[in-house]
């Protein structure tokens, strides 16, 4: 497995091997499907959409739907506009949509398909709208397409219209369904008024009724887009997922942001009640204090499954960035941490965690598996943990390895539970100390296999 | 009045279509009527209507993702921003495994991944680079550069970047125009990917083969399927000298046209390979079927009728008693759950024919099937082939002539006993889909999500055969889909062995309790329980 990667450091400019990120449609594709009664559109060759439909239905195992332009070599030469419109009178005439969201593909940016235009002169039925967002791969990653396409929703939709709501706006970053259910769970035990978008619960993890229904009951209604301008503040979870749509919203409608980690962890949990407490002026009711100690009862009492270990911690980088501060707060050492995604602010970020904690670790944004792999050889770690494809370095190296994240191919009801809040801590926890002490069961003597651990 | 029944329905279904959408989707399915004496005819290989939603992928899928991927001694890069090489590192399940000294590069995703500034000034220099750092790192004997949409574009040279590296560097360095906007599907892919590995890899070796010595084309060992049948043509006593592309080598490919005999199991993905052989080398080829009993029994009967041997015919014979004898009571298992269920399929471009045979294998009709991305060939039979019109988006698509190779040009069969053969078995040639198909079935090419949520609706199949995209569409409707792309992580399901594994999986998938758990107990049995009040 994986048997040509050598443990001497190679200086690499060019070749990307094993890759920790893939490209912005899919992110966009994913937020998209957070608005109720929307059918993301991909503008280009179609074969874009069938990779990334594919790829999120491989991961939340759930119909993803969205239609493409189907370029073919004529509109890559002649532009991408007549396609664009067929597309856009089908899908609503075929489809029915309340909106469409286009995003764009590598082909339709590098031949500078001018969108905007393109919809102005598209039949557009009473009541539709069309939106969209630029999101070329050769920028960032799909946490960027994520990020653009959540701008893009602002953009196009949000409006002040001086009739404030008293609603907190939460934008929940590229986090699973599960995740955004439990957010939206704390919000309303912290009896905070609120307006979540994107959001794809009941939507990528819609129960099974006998019955498909195209547009699930799931999503953000359009209309709470549009009254998120009138909200009193946005907490965007996550910088790199949800921050330029806060802004956005900051610049277009006066509303303030607020940016936050991902709420994963018990830190970065208890930073975001605190955050709506101040906002709502409402207290964090006794409920949440409960499952807070429950989870610092957890942390007391089982610390020594995982204090002291070393672990390596790769994938999208607001996860990355909250699961290591969680690390350091359960006693563990993050010795290393990757993303694919491009991005100094998370190296910096993620160095003053190494620094406060004393950690003398390694970071990187713009990395590859081929990357972490070869540290590990440099310096072995307890455990490993990100998506599917750190299996091959799992089983390269012998390494317990834990699944969370994006994307998670080979597992499945990760999608429907969640990583955030202080249940998701738990669980965590949970993942992290059964896959240590699996390992350890596994590897002990028969003398040492212990009943009770 | 069958058939008029159905059409309607269909009709119904297709009249909703805007205009244009109706005028165009209405070519591309068929009610099969068997009692018609002339040849049924299809549109396929068009265009997808934009805005449609397909299930179509690209060129570049038909190319890396289909038939490259699958060669594990190759180094591929993708060249181009990351999405495209990431999405086939190990999604299509083309297993593969070494032999001792050799290099298996299958768990390895290469791209070089460009960046904004590549798409301005050009890749061409960050392409070299990656390649010289390939080199350094993996000392492959072979690289494969696949270029995505905006290398095209921006006109990066990949031939250039190739000629260059295997000049500096004395290894094989192959080049594949394949940009996702080529073409109409994947098909594109296929045959660019097919040129290429007979432009510069088929014929450059030398290796000594045996008497029966074959190449499996178009198998492309998804879940061990290429495994089972080397197990059994093995066990005959045939040479597999390679396998196109399923756990194949380029060294192997290499040597392919020393092989007696070209059987093709896809004819969508590798027939260009197959009859530019021929020409060349003047093998023949013959289409098999390896998926289903009955039809891996005839394949293989009709590969041994072509080398014509008594003994290879006796051990064909042994062979498939032996298998039988072996699979029958467990398959007769399965049978009993499966038969009498009906069947709708829509997989690529050979799996939506294949599969009816072994569905009929367990007693399951099959009342709709299509392709994704097949030619009229694949439906009628390629006897259409010259009357296929050629449109702007095929004329993209390089077709290379070649000519008998003086050195290698050998014929196994003689004048007389090809003539004779070719009414026997198909030699060099593939019938098609439709003629095989029940009368009253239903045929639809490029079927859409409408169309799929349509039919099923009307059709109501107890199973659909299709691909991730659809499976979950299907199961929410309480109808269940077994994956025909990636068979669901599962397999084999080709030849003896592999028809037992798709017998159990099927009988799961439809036995499975939870089906019955869909409606809660409280929306059929009352809850509240009424108490007389006493005064």
């Amino acid at each position: 497995m994986l048997d040509y990667t050598p443990k001497e450091y190679i200086q690499r400019s060019a070749l990307t091997i094993n890759p920790a990120k893939t490209c912005q449609p899919v992110g966009a594709m994913y937020a998209a499907l957070g608005i109720h009664k929307c059918l993301p559109h991909s503008h280009g060759s179609q074969g874009c959409c069938a990779y990334h439909r594919k790829f999120l239905t491989r991961n939340f195992r759930d119909p993803v739907m969205a239609s493409t332009s189907s370029f073919t070599e004529g509109a890559a030469v002649f532009g991408g506009g007549s396609n664009l419109k067929t597309a856009i009178k089908n899908v609503f005439s075929i489809y029915n949509p309340d909106i469409i969201a286009i995003h764009t593909t590598c082909l339709s940016e590098t031949i500078g398909d001018d969108i905007p235009t393109y919809i102005m002169s598209s039949q557009i039925p009473e009541g539709k709208l069309v939106i969209h967002a630029n999101t070329p791969s050769y920028q960032g990653s799909h946490v960027t397409g994520f990020s653009n396409m959540v701008r893009s929703m602002v953009k196009y939709l949000s409006v002040n219209s001086k009739t404030p709501n008293g609603k907190v706006n939460v934008i929940p970053g590229f986090v699973n369904p599960g995740d955004m259910r439990e957010i939206k769970r704390l919000m309303k035990a912290m009896g905070a008024a609120f307006t979540m978008f994107p959001d794809t619960s009941n939507v990528l993890d819609a129960p099974m009724t006998g019955k498909f229904d195209m547009y699930p009951k799931g999503g953000t209604k359009v209309q709470d887009i549009i009254d998120a301008g009138n909200s009193l503040a946005t907490l965007a979870l996550g910088s790199f997922a949800s921050s330029d749509g806060a802004f956005e919203l900051d610049k277009k409608c006066k509303v303030p942001a607020r940016v936050l980690k991902t709420p994963i962890g018990i830190n970065a949990t208890d930073e975001f009640l605190m955050a709506v407490s101040k906002l709502t002026g409402m207290a964090v009711p006794e409920d949440l204090e409960e499952e807070r100690g429950q989870l610092v009862d957890i942390m007391v009492d089982c610390h020594y499954h995982y204090h002291g270990k070393k672990v390596a911690i790769f994938g999208d980088p607001d996860l990355c960035i909250a699961l290591t501060d969680f690390a350091i707060s359960l006693g563990m050492t993050p010795k290393y941490v990757l993303t694919g995604t491009p991005g100094e602010s998370f190296e910096n970020e993620i160095r003053d965690m190494f620094n406060a904690a004393g950690i003398d670790g390694k970071v990187k944004a713009l990395g590859d598996l081929f990357t972490l792999h070869q540290w590990m050889k440099e310096e072995p770690v307890d455990l490993l943990m990100g998506g599917t494809h750190g299996k091959y370095i799992a089983r390269a190296e012998d390494v317990p390895f834990v699944r969370i994240g994006f994307p998670i191919l080979d597992r499945s009801v990760h999608s429907y539970l969640p990583i955030v809040g202080y249940k998701g801590a738990m669980r965590i926890i949970e993942m992290m100390s059964n896959a240590l002490l699996d390992r350890q069961d596994r590897d002990a003597a028969d003398e040492d296999l212990e009943l009770i651990m | 009045m069958k058939h008029e029944i159905i059409k309607k329905k269909i009709d119904k279904v297709l009249e909703k279509y805007p205009a244009a959408v109706f005028k165009n989707r209405k070519e591309h399915v068929l009610v099969n009527d068997c009692s018609i004496p002339e040849p049924q005819t299809i549109t396929a290989n068009t265009r997808t209507i934009p805005g449609i939603i397909t299930n179509r992928g690209c060129c570049y899928a038909g190319c890396k993702g289909v038939v490259l991927g699958p060669l594990r001694d190759a180094v591929i890069i993708t060249h181009g921003p990351i999405g495209c090489g990431y999405y086939t590192w190990g999604t299509r399940r083309n297993k593969g495994k070494k032999k001792s000294d050799e290099k298996n590069f299958l768990n390895y995703c290469f791209s070089t991944d460009l960046q904004e500034g590549d798409i301005v000034f050009g890749g061409e220099k960050k392409l070299r680079q990656a390649v010289t750092e390939a080199v350094q790192i993996f000392q492959p004997k072979t690289i494969f550069i696949c270029s995505t949409c905006p290398v095209g574009l921006i006109g990066d040279d990949i031939n250039a970047v190739a000629a260059w590296a295997q000049n500096e560097y004395g290894i094989k360095v192959i080049s594949f125009s394949c940009e996702g906007y080529k073409g109409v599907s994947q098909s594109g892919g296929h045959h660019i990917a097919n040129n290429g590995l007979i432009r510069h890899i088929i014929g450059t070796g030398d290796a000594a083969v045996g008497k029966y010595a074959i190449n499996i084309l178009g198998e492309y060992n998804i879940g061990g399927d290429g495994w089972e049948l080397e197990r059994i043509l093995k066990k005959i006593g045939y040479e597999i000298v390679s396998m196109m592309t399923g756990n194949g080598t380029v060294e192997e490919l290499s040597n392919a046209h020393k092989a007696a005999l070209n059987v093709v199991q896809c004819h969508r993905s590798i027939n260009y390979i197959g009859e530019m052989m021929k020409t060349k080398y003047g093998q023949d080829w013959i289409k098999v079927n390896f998926i289903g009993v009955k039809s891996t029994i005839k394949s293989l009967r009709d590969i041994a009728r072509y080398f014509d041997d008594p003994d290879l015919t006796a051990r064909t014979e042994a062979v498939i008693a032996e298998e039988l004898e072996d699979i029958t009571p467990q398959l007769e298992h399965f049978r009993k759950i499966c038969s009498g269920k009906t069947a709708a399929l829509f997989v690529g471009g050979s799996r939506a024919h294949h599969y009816q045979h072994l569905l009929r294998d367990l007693g399951v009709e099959t009342i709709l099937a299509g392709y994704e991305f097949a030619h009229r060939d694949d439906y009628e039979g390629r006897e259409v082939i010259p009357s296929i019109k050629e449109d702007g988006d095929s004329k993209n698509i390089e077709s290379i002539e070649v000519q008998p190779d003086p050195e290698n040009f050998r014929l196994v069969l003689s004048r007389e006993r090809y003539e004779k053969l070719k009414d026997e078995i198909p030699l060099n040639y593939y019938g098609g889909m439709i003629k095989e198909m029940p009368d009253g079935s239903i045929v639809v090419d490029d079927l859409n999500h409408y169309e799929t949520e349509e039919f099923l609706k009307i059709l109501k199949p107890d199973i659909f055969c299709s691909g991730i995209k659809d499976k979950y569409i299907a199961h929410k409707a309480g109808i269940f889909s077994k994956q025909l792309h990636s068979y669901d992580y599962s397999g084999p399901y080709a030849g003896f062995k592999g028809a037992v594994v798709f017998a159990r999986d099927i009988a799961m998938g439809l036995t499975t309790p939870s089906w019955k758990l869909a409606v809660p107990p409280w929306k059929t049995q009352p809850v509240l329980e009424g108490r007389v009040a006493t005064c």
